[in-house]
């Protein structure tokens, strides 16, 4: 039998409906995506089945994963963060800004780290050997990026809209269009890999991977903002994204015991 | 929405994480980036293993990121892992005298990594480790994991973590071969990570 987008649809569902059981019967709210999320087939045997150790860091301040590596000017060009300005050509697509602050859990900013990009061309396509879909490539468009934060944390891309594209999980599975984002704060617990999307997505409701954040406010996190101040005249499209990074870090214990 | 009001921290909740995906092989790894050792240094240590499912299927497209201390302990704060050339826009790779503590490693299409570090000096109350990040496609979340050394025996029986867990549990933490006592580096270290079933690595939680 083929695994069809109803198929998927209906297991969403009942994903979502088993979470909202949960939080009526008092569990607490769901920040991250389950780690065994079945309508996305590939964590089903990618998933611990043993929970997790967990380490309170407040135990010792010594703890490898309480710092973080350290990134600098010499891991970054100038023109990184420009993925229009890589090749000799202009890329085909829309351009957009991509902008927003680092925060940690206090909302403080996280300076001077790095945020890695990487994404499809305007067509669907990436530049990743590997990558099956017939869309075709820009050779004025790998897709990758890279930026330190500032003082304030904040970060900016200028990039391509990207494109949805169809990857072979069901019979006619696409993926909203999407931005992957990776991320380091000040601690080694606060790594984040994670995706951007766009508002207003209509293929949303059908995507197992942004469903499998079944919490509907934290799903709403991963959706950038329409900022038309962003906008660059005669340019860009502005989308404004801020990132909050989780785990605990030598900072925050410090103020928070 | 995506507009952090930060003078509401009851708003500032986390982003969540994502899968990294299968098709981040042109953006995430770099050249040399399981080279953390200094060239020539005599404290290095070769480490590898493979990454296997829950149907002991080793995985082709998962990656790892190292990071631990400098055999005194020391937590580098030195940036260079990734070095740019600033006119070609390529890699140049490390410079080969300053140890970052950093590194990135793919699997390849057996599903085996391999790096090369220096051995990490203990910290605090922990016997000496390195600390693990495991990505790949299929992680929803990624899990942190540690390498441990297996010459180190007296002080994992005192190390707060390896002296909470049973005896096989606490197995899939510790490397196996090595330099046989001296610490050396004149062997590969082993360390396999298995997501799922028997044999399942310890994976950490940090709060
Ligand atoms: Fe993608």
């Amino acid at each position: 039998m083929t695994l069809t987008q109803h198929d998927i649809d209906l297991e969403i569902a009942a994903e979502r409906a088993a979470y909202e059981k949960r939080i009526a019967g008092g569990a607490p709210v769901e920040h991250q995506p389950r780690r065994d999320y079945a309508p996305y087939r590939s964590s089903v045997l990618r998933h611990p089945k043993q929970p997790p150790v967990t380490i309170d860091v407040g135990t010792d301040p010594e703890l490898v994963e309480l710092a973080s590596p350290a990134f600098g000017e010499r891991d970054v060009t100038e023109t990184d963060n420009d993925l229009t300005r890589q090749h000799t050509g202009e890329p085909i697509g829309e351009r957009i800004t991509v902008s927003g602050r680092l925060l940690d859990r206090a909302g403080r900013p996280v300076r001077g780290q790095l945020i890695e990009i990487w994404q499809a061309n305007s067509a669907g396509r990436y530049a990743h050997r590997r990558e099956q879909h017939d869309a075709p490539l820009d050779p004025n468009f790998t897709g990758v990026g890279r930026t330190l934060t500032d003082d304030t944390g904040s970060y900016r891309f200028t990039t391509i809209q990207p494109g949805p594209y169809p990857w072979r999980q069901h019979l006619n599975a696409w993926r909203p269009a999407h931005i992957h984002f990776s991320l380091f704060g000040t601690a080694f617990t606060q790594r984040l890999v994670t995706q951007m999307y766009f508002p207003g997505d209509p293929l949303f409701p059908h995507d197992p991977i942004i469903q499998s954040v079944t919490d509907d406010a934290a799903r709403q996190r991963l959706v950038a903002t329409y900022d038309h101040a962003l906008s660059v005249p005669e340019f860009s499209m502005g989308y404004h994204w801020d990132i909050v990074l989780d785990g605990p870090h030598a900072t925050w214990i410090e103020e928070g015991r | 929405m995506t507009k952090i009001d930060t003078a509401r921290p009851e708003t500032v909740l986390p982003t969540p994480s994502h899968t990294v995906g299968p098709f981040y092989g042109h953006a995430l790894p770099f050249p040399g980036g399981g080279d953390i050792a200094p060239l020539g240094h005599p404290e290095t240590v070769t480490l590898h293993g493979y990454v296997y499912d829950g149907e002991g299927r080793p995985l082709p497209d998962a990656f790892l990121e190292l990071w631990g201390a400098d055999p005194e302990g020391r937590l580098s704060r030195v940036d260079g892992s990734m070095r740019r050339d600033p006119a070609g826009g390529g890699y140049l790779g490390r410079n080969g005298v300053e140890f970052t503590g950093w590194g990135r490693v793919q699997t390849d299409a057996d599903g085996h990594w391999s790096a090369r570090t220096l051995r990490p000096g203990a910290r605090g109350r922990s016997a000496p480790y390195l600390s693990v990040c495991v990505f790949a496609r299929g992680l929803l979340v990624h899990l942190f994991t540690r390498i441990y050394f297996p010459e180190d025996t007296a002080a994992h029986a005192a190390d707060p973590l390896l002296s909470r867990l049973d005896e096989a549990r606490r197995a899939t933490l510790v490397a196996r071969g090595g330099g046989g006592g001296g610490g050396g580096g004149k062997d590969a270290y082993r360390f396999d990570v298995r997501l799922q079933g028997e044999g399942e690595t310890v994976f950490l939680e940090f709060r």
